[in-house]
This record gives C-alpha cells, sequence and structure tokens, in this order.
C-alpha cells in the first residue's frame, strides 16, 4: 500500500512563503485562499523569545473528521490517503470546515482576482465549479496522479510533486510515501524526532514536524 | 506543552446556522410537549404546527447558509457517517407525520414526538462532531443541547397552554425536572470546558450561562413552585406561567445562539516542541 505523507523541518523552514506562492500558482487559488500556508509564530518573552515558520494546511488525516461529517459524500478519502472534495456534489454548507481542527478548508462565494478585474491568466484558469463549495489542499493529487502514470515517483520526481515542495528553498518540506520504510520521509522521520499537530483529536494527520535530531534530548 | 497563537471564532457558520439549532430545537421539544400536554381539541394541533413550523423556519434557515443551495437534496447521501444527513432524513419523516398529527390522526402526536426527538438528538450530535471547535465537540454538549430543546418546548407549551398546564402537576413537575436538570448539566459542561476552550468562547458562554441559570432556570422554577404548591391560585397561574415559559425558553434559545456564533472559538495551531536550532536550549 502507498500512505502519501509530507514532512515539515522546522528547523529548516525560513518563512520565505515561496510554497505559499508556488501552491496558489498551481492551484489557481484566488485572492486570501491559502491551501498552504506559513504562519510565522513567537514565543516567550524578551529576553528569552523564539520563533517558529510553521507550514500548515490539509493534514490529509487518516481519520479526516471532515469526511465523516460530510452530508453528500462530497469529501473522500483515497485508497493512498489523500482527502479530495467532488466540487460537484458539495453543497458548500461548511459543516466540513467547522469539523477540521485545522483550519484548512474555505470556501469562496464570489470569483475575486488579485487586482480587481480578472487578468488573462486569471480568467483563463478561473474555475466556477470551486465557488460557493469547500476546497483546500489536495497534496497535488492531479501531479502525483499523471506522473504515477509516467512512471514517476512522488516526492522524488519533481513533475509528480506537490508544488510547495518542489518550491521550498530550504527542503524543509519533503513528500513520500509512508508506508515504504525506505523513502524519503520515512527516513526522515526515523532519524528525527517529530509530532503531529493536534495529535490528541485522534485525527491521525498525514502531515508530520521534524522539530529535533533523534536522541539528542 | 503547547505552543500556538490565539484561537478564533469560527465564520463559517453565523446566524443562519444557529437559526436551524434555535428553531429546530425548540420546534422538536415542542412537538415533544404537544405529545406529553394531553391536550385536547384544536390544542395539540396549534402545539403541533407550531413546532413544525419552527422547525422547517430552522430547516429554511440552514438552505440559506448553503453555498449551493440548488443542489440541497445532496444533503441526504451520506447516512452512514453524517448527522446532518442524518438530521435531514428524520426531518423529512417529522414534518409530515406531525402534520399528519395535527390533523387528528390517533396515535400520530406520539409517532411525531418519538421523530422530535430523534431530531433534536441528531441536532446535539451534529454540533458535537465538530470536531475543530472545543465548545462543541465537548461530550456533554449532547445531552446539553438535548435538554435545553426540551426545555424550549416545555416553555413554549406553558406559554400556549398555560390555564391547561396548571391543571396538570405532572406536567409541571417534569417542566420543573428538565429545567433543572438542564441548569445542571450545563454547569458541569461549563466545568468541563474550563481547560479545553479559549478564554473568550468562555467569557461569551458565561454570559449565556448567567442568563440560562438565573432568568432560564431559577425564576422559572420559583413561578412553577408557586403554582404547583397554591401559592398562586388556579385563576391566576396563567400569567405566571406565560412568564415561566418566556424566561425558559428564550435563556435556552440565546444560550444556543451564543454557542454557535459567539463561543465557537477554533484551538489554533499548537506546536508540541518548538524546532531546536543552533545552541540548544
Amino acid at each position: 500500500m502507498t500512505r502519501w505523507a509530507m514532512v515539515a523541518d522546522l528547523r529548516r523552514c525560513v518563512g520565505c512563503q515561496t510554497c505559499t506562492a508556488a501552491c496558489r500558482h498551481a492551484n489557481a487559488t484566488p485572492p486570501g485562499v491559502q491551501w498552504r500556508r506559513v504562519l510565522d509564530m513567537e514565543f516567550g518573552e524578551y529576553p528569552d523569545v523564539q520563533r517558529a515558520f510553521v507550514p500548515v494546511g490539509c493534514m490529509h488525516c487518516a481519520e479526516p473528521p471532515c469526511m465523516h461529517v460530510c452530508p453528500t459524500t462530497a469529501t473522500k478519502q483515497r485508497a493512498d490517503g489523500i482527502v479530495i472534495i467532488d466540487y460537484d456534489l458539495c453543497i458548500g454548507c461548511s459543516y466540513c470546515a467547522v469539523a477540521c481542527p485545522y483550519q484548512a478548508r474555505y470556501k469562496t462565494d464570489r470569483a475575486s482576482f488579485a487586482y480587481g478585474v480578472a487578468t488573462e491568466s486569471e480568467t483563463k484558469r478561473h474555475d466556477s465549479a470551486r465557488l460557493a463549495v469547500a476546497t483546500k489542499c489536495t497534496f497535488c493529487v492531479d501531479r502525483i496522479d499523471a506522473g504515477l502514470e509516467k512512471g514517476q515517483q512522488p516526492g522524488i520526481d519533481p513533475e509528480a510533486t506537490p508544488a510547495c515542495v518542489n518550491s521550498c528553498i530550504a527542503e524543509a518540506l519533503v513528500f513520500g510515501d509512508l508506508d515504504d520504510p525506505q523513502s524519503n520521509v520515512s527516513t526522515l522521520l526515523a532519524e528525527n524526532q517529530h509530532f503531529r499537530m493536534h495529535e490528541e483529536l485522534g485525527t491521525g494527520p498525514g502531515f508530520f514536524y521534524l522539530w529535533d535530531k533523534e536522541n539528542e534530548t | 506543552m503547547s505552543y500556538g497563537p490565539d484561537p478564533w471564532q469560527q465564520a463559517h457558520w453565523d446566524w443562519r446556522a444557529a437559526g436551524n439549532f434555535v428553531c429546530g430545537g425548540a420546534g422538536g421539544g415542542l412537538i415533544v410537549f404537544a405529545a406529553l400536554s394531553g391536550a385536547e381539541g384544536l390544542a395539540p394541533a396549534v402545539l403541533l404546527l407550531g413546532g413544525v413550523a419552527l422547525v422547517g423556519t430552522g430547516l429554511l434557515c440552514v438552505w440559506l447558509e448553503l453555498g449551493r443551495p440548488l443542489r440541497a437534496l445532496h444533503v441526504f447521501i451520506n447516512p452512514r457517517t453524517s448527522w446532518m444527513t442524518r438530521e435531514a432524513c428524520v426531518a423529512t419523516l417529522l414534518m409530515p407525520i406531525t402534520l399528519a398529527a395535527a390533523a387528528g390522526l390517533p396515535g400520530f402526536p406520539w409517532l411525531a414526538a418519538v421523530l422530535a426527538l430523534a431530531f433534536v438528538y441528531c441536532q446535539s450530535r451534529m454540533l458535537q462532531a465538530a470536531k475543530g471547535i472545543p465548545a462543541w465537540r465537548e461530550p456533554l454538549l449532547v445531552p446539553l443541547v438535548v435538554l435545553t430543546d426540551l426545555a424550549e418546548g416545555a416553555g413554549l407549551m406553558l406559554l400556549a397552554q398555560p390555564t391547561r398546564a396548571a391543571a396538570q402537576p405532572l406536567l409541571l413537575a417534569l417542566v420543573a425536572a428538565l429545567v433543572l436538570a438542564r441548569m445542571l448539566v450545563w454547569l458541569t459542561y461549563r466545568r468541563r470546558l474550563a481547560t479545553s476552550a479559549a478564554a473568550r468562547a468562555l467569557a461569551a458562554l458565561d454570559d449565556a450561562g448567567r442568563w440560562l441559570q438565573f432568568a432560564g432556570s431559577w425564576l422559572p422554577l420559583a413561578l412553577l413552585a408557586l403554582v404547583a404548591t397554591g401559592v398562586i391560585g388556579a385563576a391566576l397561574a396563567a400569567p405566571p406561567l406565560v412568564v415561566a415559559g418566556v424566561l425558559a425558553t428564550g435563556a435556552g434559545a440565546w444560550l444556543k445562539f451564543t454557542l454557535i456564533t459567539r463561543a465557537g472559538f477554533n484551538q489554533g495551531f499548537a506546536l508540541a516542541h518548538l524546532p531546536v536550532r543552533g545552541v540548544r536550549r
């Protein structure tokens, strides 16, 4: 089996937001919709302060609360763990959005464009099927599927890899198969201490955060 | 240990979603009490029609919330896991059966009451399944919402039929028990939320909770006691019971409205550990 997952190395991320821009470019999301966000978090009080840049988005949970609550089955989980939305089934009730503990879902009721009037590119890429329904990160599932058809390996071959991972200047984001013990993500998880966001909720996120080397604390 | 930015009020569900819980819940409770009141003649029909009108208003509210309202029938697709689908399925049965009950078909008021109970239960589970909101996912929310809905139904029944209710001590005792149980569950629910919900969510809930506790519980209980013990005679019982009904209903509705629109704070983002870079701390 395959379980696609993403790893974010919090020690490497510099908060440049290139992944956010790459995602927006790859998925043509409207202004205000960031399927891949990077939080700029500050902790502590002067002089003992620390800062962390934290990529967030859909965690493609093993037990996605968004899928269970969806009244239409528009939100589905593929066999490879990727959680997707069927825009033609979704009624835009936003139940999934309040069920998601990661604030990963968006609903845009009206078309909006970066400069008010649609640019040529925005006109070409505008998809009215995504209006007034739930949208979120898909792990660039189209790239993955197209790449696999060509015999490429997601996470290794850029053409088959999520746009945010390709764009990361620090190689803080890594994508791969969690079920393959030799994969890039499995190796990183074995060599580093990691956690998942809001693990106590039992959602089983497919998004891991590295925070330190293994056996150093 | 956890770190993270402050939670914020969810912006996906507004007064329209709240309207479904406020109106639908009170309507469901009223249908239950239409059967329990043992009213005869036109009275049960009035209560049942009032209940079905409230349930319908709630569903209309939530329909207005949909991004794609013309696809509303898709809501029936996922009864396997979605409490929203289950609520819709029960509502589809509840409305015609309540209308049949209002038309006087024997046995139907009790069938409608059972379905109304199922309806309010579905609503409570629907809210509790929203894992993103600490104040909603708390398991005690289920009995709190169900009891609030029933107490509101009881309050509306007192409002509509005070004289008849005054003549039924058992019914008054049931109303009092519901109002008291709601308050006790509220206090326990609030205590359990203390460590999980955001401070601003708790502040909003406390505001509504004060109304629920004093105006929505103690005052109605006192008025019910005065009538039940005969301190207020049967001839004068109607006004205090109407007041008790209005207070019990209004406070419950305000609590649910607050829960959705002012206490729906998410839990923000949290890091279990901070990244270790450079000099180890």
